[in-house]
């Protein structure tokens, strides 16, 4: 039940994140010089350590302004809050978080009778104005002294540039802290009187009930900054703090300082006992001192970048927001209690000890060890480090190695393509050294044949010559060389040679003779004869001799064969067979 | 320190750039002092030499740039500083372009001219060395770049003053010399004047950076 109620508060604390986070990194991350993951992530940390370890000064202001005790009232008092500052942002009027918290205790004061302490909310009012006032003075003074030593140490921009990175990154860490510290009572002190009386242990250090609710708070703006605030502090960067870099680092400096100085319990103390008035501890607007820091600035530099509009809006909004604040407290805690019947505080001059009743808190506050919780939760969280990291380096490991092998198959892949190529064009190879070996020994044969039949030719014709040369009678003699005549002429022709020629021919282009036939099975066998001829670059003349018939023929024969084969006009018949 | 490793880096670039634009404009003064008196080696050294800063000069600026960009450095001031950068090659480029015109087209110049030209070359080159301290104040006392570029306003000036004697005497004094030779002249005039031009736009780029720094 009790963590249902915090929840109004929680969600105060989420848009505080979400919109002050932008006043303390927005330059760095609207400039670009700082990512906004690393800002996030700094900012959250610190924002929660400045809740839990300085947030109880200005908590305890709050408390004196008006103690709300029952949590039902707490509920409510911080839900008008969030509320108005909700619409208040929705049309754009810049309202401080503790203006509207101030607005809505005091509409509980007014509901449950108590008296307002005057002392108290003047001296809270008077810091809303002395907040910017001294960020203005600070800013001022924080940027002269920067120009001056600059101007001594004369540092090259550069490396100026690196100096300013970082000192956005630290002067960010620090105005987290201080936001932290300062406006963890908006966000939570209308709970202290709620707050669960124990003591969380937790080995190192220990957390009492106020810290535990603090935490909590921290913990929700911290989660406004990651969720919400990248928006915004873009917007930063490049509007109304379009400033110089070292400007930038001056008004956040000055903002981290007022903060700081107004939420610090120590310095307080501190100042008191070297007899000095002690600061009082109040929550002031982070925003607002950022503006008094930029108007300190413009009035060094001579420019002014805030209108006065601006101001205008801001002290507006110190009248509006409280106002309307506690207008919306007061009516929602009629209906909180009449309406849900739920005990919203105890009311002025009603039994206190009735109260006690319903509220009862123990004397004895409840010890709660976390330290066992806590290193095991610490062990758990470890562990479950490792094991994301380890199934994380696995799963790389993995994937780098089905990456591997989804190359090495690849490489694999290619090598067998190649060495089936390779295969392919040895058989064709082999195919092509056969012939010719068995062309070759055909030759060698043919060669060896012809010079046994040229031997026994001329052999015949050596005993024919004799005979004729023997031969008595002219008629018989006469006959005789006529005969041998034919014998010659006959040996002139080269019908065999040409017949064995294209045997050969046809043997070795067998592939191409079988392409054709599947191709053009009209194709005849002397068109056939032709096609290989051309494939083998014969010229025409070659050709006739070949194929035992006239030059003319041949060309008939060529243009036949460019008909057949549905070659167009224009296209080179030659080609078009070496394509086959 | 490893810190600030990138940015010394960029630093000795940045020294090193305006070193190469403070030669060059010193080789082109002599490129057109060897040129009016006809030393022609000498002339064709420096030409070498000019072609060689100049593309020094370009590396070095396109260096300094990817640099200022990968490692995220000045990103509300690095368009600044990259135009001053460009601004300042451009003058490293007329120089050189000048100085090419001589050697291309080999004007005509009449010998009584040659000292008025070496004078406006003087200022020129005098505005350039100018600019440069101004840049290099930029980035160490920017408060500073105020008073050392009026003296580039100044020589900007005189050499404007001197172009306009030497385009004069060229059209009214000089009735033997042809038309087409007096138009070659006042060309050449003009290619000179450029480089002051380029050093006067430098100054006034400066002088709106140094008050952005300021304020």
């Amino acid at each position: 039940m009790f963590f249902l109620f915090i929840t109004s508060g929680l969600f105060l604390g989420w848009s505080l994140g979400a919109n002050d986070a932008a006043n303390v990194f927005g330059t760095a991350v609207g400039s670009k010089m700082v990512s906004f993951r690393k800002a996030a992530f700094i900012a959250s940390i610190f924002v929660i350590i400045g809740a839990v370890a300085q947030g109880g000064g200005t908590t305890e202001t709050l408390g004196k302004l008006g103690s709300v005790d029952a949590i039902a009232g707490s509920f409510t008092v911080a839900l008008s809050a969030a509320l108005v500052i909700f619409f208040m942002n929705r049309y754009l009027i810049p309202v401080s978080t503790s203006q509207a918290i101030v607005g809505a205790i005091i509409g509980w004061n007014l509901f449950t009778r108590h008296s307002t302490d005057i002392s108290t909310l003047t001296k809270i009012v008077s810091m809303w104005f002395a907040g910017p006032l001294l960020g203005a003075l600070l800013s001022a003074l924080l940027y002269l002294a920067l120009r001056k030593l600059l101007l001594i140490l004369k540092v090259h921009l550069i490396i100026l540039d690196t100096y300013i990175k970082w000192g956005l990154i630290i002067v960010g860490a620090f105005g987290a802290f201080s936001l932290g510290a300062n406006n963890i009572a908006n966000v939570m002190g209308v709970f202290i009187g709620s707050a669960p009386n124990i003591i969380i242990d937790l080995g190192v250090f220990t957390l009492s009930g106020k810290q535990f609710l603090f935490f909590l708070g921290g913990l929700a703006i911290a989660i406004g900054i990651i969720t919400y605030s990248k928006k915004l502090m873009d917007k930063v960067g490049n509007g109304i703090m379009a400033l110089s870099a070292e400007a930038a680092i001056v008004a956040v400096l000055t903002q981290a300082i007022v903060l700081f100085v107004f939420s610090s319990t120590s310095l307080s103390v501190f100042l008191k006992s070297m007899g000095l008035p002690s600061i009082p501890l109040v929550p002031v607007s982070s925003s607002q001192v950022i503006v008094g820091a930029i108007i300190g600035i413009g009035l060094v530099t001579g420019v002014n970048e805030i209108k006065f509009k601006t101001i205008g809006s801001i002290v507006g909004g110190w009248i509006l927001t409280p106002v309307m604040a506690g207008l919306l407290s007061f009516v929602s805690l009629f209906f909180v209690k009449n309406l849900f019947g739920l005990y919203i505080g105890s009311e002025a001059g009603v039994d206190e000890t009735s109260i006690a009743v319903n509220e009862a808190i123990p004397d004895n506050a409840g010890y709660i060890n976390l330290i066992w919780p806590g290193v095991s939760l610490m062990a758990v969280i470890v562990l479950a480090a490792v094991i994301v990291y380890l199934y994380k380096q696995q799963k790389r490991v993995l994937a780098a190695e089905r990456e591997l092998l989804e190359k090495e198959k690849e490489y694999n892949n290619g090598q067998k393509a190649l060495t089936e190529a390779e295969i392919k064009a040895i058989h064709i190879e082999n195919d092509f050294l056969q012939n010719k070996l068995e062309f070759k020994r055909k030759e060698l044969v043919d060669y060896a044949l012809s010079i046994v039949e040229q031997k026994e030719f001329l052999e015949k014709i050596f005993d024919e010559l004799r005979s004729v040369r023997e031969e008595k009678k002219p008629e018989k003699k006469d006959e005789k060389l006529r005969k041998l005549e034919v014998d010659i002429r006959q040996r002139m022709s080269f019908t065999d040679k040409v017949d064995d020629f294209n045997i050969q021919v046809e043997k070795m282009n067998k592939d191409f003779s079988a392409r054709l036939s599947t191709q053009f099975p009209s194709l005849s066998a002397n068109e056939k004869r032709l096609a290989i001829l051309l494939r083998l670059d014969i010229s025409s003349k070659e050709m006739a001799t070949l194929l035992n018939i006239s030059e003319k023929s041949v060309e008939i024969s060529r243009y036949r064969l460019r008909k057949k084969l549905g070659i167009e006009k224009g296209v080179n018949l030659k080609q078009f067979i070496n394509k086959i | 320190m490893a810190l600030f490793k990138n940015a010394k880096k960029v630093i000795d670039d940045i020294e090193e750039f305006f070193n190469t634009v403070d030669k060059g404009v010193l080789v082109f003064k002599e490129g057109v002092n060897n040129y009016l008196h006809g030393n022609q080696e000498a002339f064709n050294n420096n030409i070498a030499m000019m072609a060689r800063l100049e593309a020094d000069a370009d590396s070095l600026r396109r260096e300094i740039e990817s640099k200022l960009y990968t490692h995220s450095l000045m990103p509300q001031l690095r368009g600044d500083i990259l135009r001053l950068l460009e601004e300042m090659d451009d003058i490293i480029d007329m120089a050189k372009k000048s100085l090419f015109q001589f050697d291309v087209e080999v004007p005509n110049i009449p010998a009584e001219l040659n000292q008025d030209l070496i004078l406006l070359t003087d200022m020129c080159v005098s505005s350039v060395s100018s600019v440069i301290p101004a840049a290099r104040a930029y980035f160490r006392t920017p408060d500073t770049v105020k008073d050392q570029i009026h003296r580039v306003y100044f020589y900007e000036k005189e050499a404007d003053k001197l172009a306009e004697v030497i385009k004069r005497r060229t059209f009214r004094q000089m009735p033997n010399l042809k038309l087409s030779e007096k138009f070659h002249v006042r060309y050449f005039t003009l290619h000179i004047e450029t480089v002051s031009d380029s050093a006067e736009k430098v100054a006034d780029l400066l002088s709106i950076m140094a008050i952005k720094r300021t304020i």
